[in-house]
């Protein structure tokens, strides 16, 4: 069996077991290391984030020691050994090419096979006395611990769904309570996965605002840079607002928005910021607007924000695929016609002048 | 904390109860709070709850638990709708390649 390379910035040395030099990682992150996870949790080069499969030691581990099973995504390999502390273990990468565990075992590669594979290539028989793998309780949609059991006699204990709690529940004698087995999705929660969901949105917001300067210039009432200034900025205040509604505040507003779809929640935090963006028209540009451009911005915003908040299904941690197929067939075509009548009105309105 | 639920009556979660042999790995492994035991047997407390995620299926040896698994991600539906493959990007609605689940569509995660 290959071992992972040493040269891994994380490993810090090497210990010799009966299998050979197995890396030692570090027991904290380093700056370098949250600048990595800043860095994919905005979406940057987040493919290629991983760590080398294999087994791993922490601390100084012996054939007593506990082995912990983790997914290559470094992001996940980072938050399991930085909540580690003090003691000894061993750490089992299964090879998910660079996914997390709760989505790797989703899609079957954070799975019993790769384990089973693991356990044998690793020869964790040779390795430890014990036969008993803790395993993160999310794994368990792509892991069976009675199919690992018959094929490997390797026990599979489910841990707690946050490796923060891991200390704990070995320390209860391997035993989770409710709170450790619940997934929840909190503030913070969904503040991590913000940046990434406003970025990828922002990009195409960019792109789109500069069409719609461009366009302003050349087809409004005044001269190019007044059309520019007046109607182009004001659209691209109302496009970034659309995003920011539906990928800032739809997230962060969640559980407190009415309604269960996500679609649902969109449009009335679209609603709200459409008001607020006619209101502000008002008070900065000093103008009225017409009842029609009026209409383009409760349109448009509305339904870009219900089909941005639609997508942070996704990334929530309550939703069904049977659920979000339910909500997608009415909530993808009232969005596409929302979207369609506020462009049709907003064409509308510039040929009126 | 009060558990925040998506829509009501929609999981295809299934609990045999003349397979079942209460021995509550269902309950140990799933992340929300779907089972429970009552008076000595398992129960379904909260099936809205459910989010389809099949570790439950996965672990029940006596197969009394079957539920058609897949993440509720509208990202990877849409991916799916417009063709796009599941090879390096985790965002697609894949169909099961596991026996037992043929007829199944399996979603793999947005991450």
């Amino acid at each position: 069996m290959r071992h992972p390379s040493l040269k891994q910035p994380f490993v810090i040395s090497s210990i010799q077991s009966v299998l050979g030099p197995v890396p030692v990682v570090n027991n904290f992150m380093t700056f370098a290391d949250w600048l990595g996870t800043a860095r994919v949790r905005c979406g940057i080069k987040r493919e290629n984030y991983m760590v080398d499969p294999g087994l791993y030691a922490f601390g100084s581990p012996d054939s007593e020691s506990e082995i912990l099973v983790t997914s290559n995504y470094k992001l996940s390999f980072d938050s399991l050994r930085a909540c580690l502390k003090e003691k000894s273990f061993w750490i089992l990468v299964l090879d998910t090419q660079g996914i997390n565990v709760w989505c790797a075992a989703g899609k079957g590669t954070f799975g019993t096979a790769e384990l089973v594979s693991k356990i044998m290539s690793c020869s964790l028989h040779r390795l430890v006395k014990h036969r008993c793998l803790i395993v993160p309780q999310l794994g368990a949609s792509g892991i069976s611990a009675y199919e690992t059991r018959e094929k490997t006699d390797f026990k599979v204990i489910f841990g707690p769904v946050d490796c923060r709690n891991l200390l704990e529940f070995i320390n209860n004698g391997k035993k989770s309570n409710e709170a450790m087995r619940t997934k929840t999705f909190t503030i913070a929660d969904r503040l991590t996965l913000i940046p990434i969901e406003l970025l990828h949105y922002i990009k195409i917001g960019c792109f789109l605002c500069l069409l719609v300067l461009i366009i302003s210039g050349l087809i409004g009432s005044g001269t190019d840079l007044e059309n520019v200034k007046g109607e182009g900025l004001f659209i691209v205040f109302g496009i970034f607002s659309g995003i920011l509604t539906g990928a800032f505040w739809g997230p962060m507003l969640l559980p407190w928005l009415p309604g269960r779809a996500f679609s649902v929640k969109g449009l009335f935090i679209g609603l709200i910021c459409a008001l607020l963006l006619l209101l502000s028209r008002h008070v900065f540009y000093g103008n009225p607007w017409s009842w029609n451009e009026a209409l383009v911005w409760i349109f448009t915003i509305s339904s870009v924000s219900s089909y941005i908040t639609l997508n942070f299904t996704g990334s929530s941690t309550y939703t069904s695929l049977s659920g979000v197929k339910k909500e997608m067939r009415w909530a993808i075509p009232l969005q596409i016609i929302g979207f369609s009548c506020g462009m049709v009105l907003a064409l509308v309105t510039i040929f009126d002048k | 904390m009060k558990k925040v639920v998506y829509l009501r009556n929609v999981s295809t979660l299934k609990l045999n109860t003349d397979l079942c042999v209460g021995c509550e790995v269902c309950i140990n492994v799933c992340p929300r709070g779907v089972f429970a035991k009552e008076n000595g047997s398992v129960k379904i407390i909260d099936l809205d709850a459910c989010i389809e995620c099949g570790a439950c299926q996965k672990n029940c040896y006596t197969k009394a638990v079957q539920v058609r698994t897949g993440v509720g991600c509208a990202t990877a539906v849409i991916n799916t709708a417009l063709g796009k493959k599941g090879s390096n990007c985790c965002c697609v609605v894949e169909p099961c390649n596991s026996d037992s689940q043929k007829s199944s569509i399996r979603s793999s995660g947005c991450c």
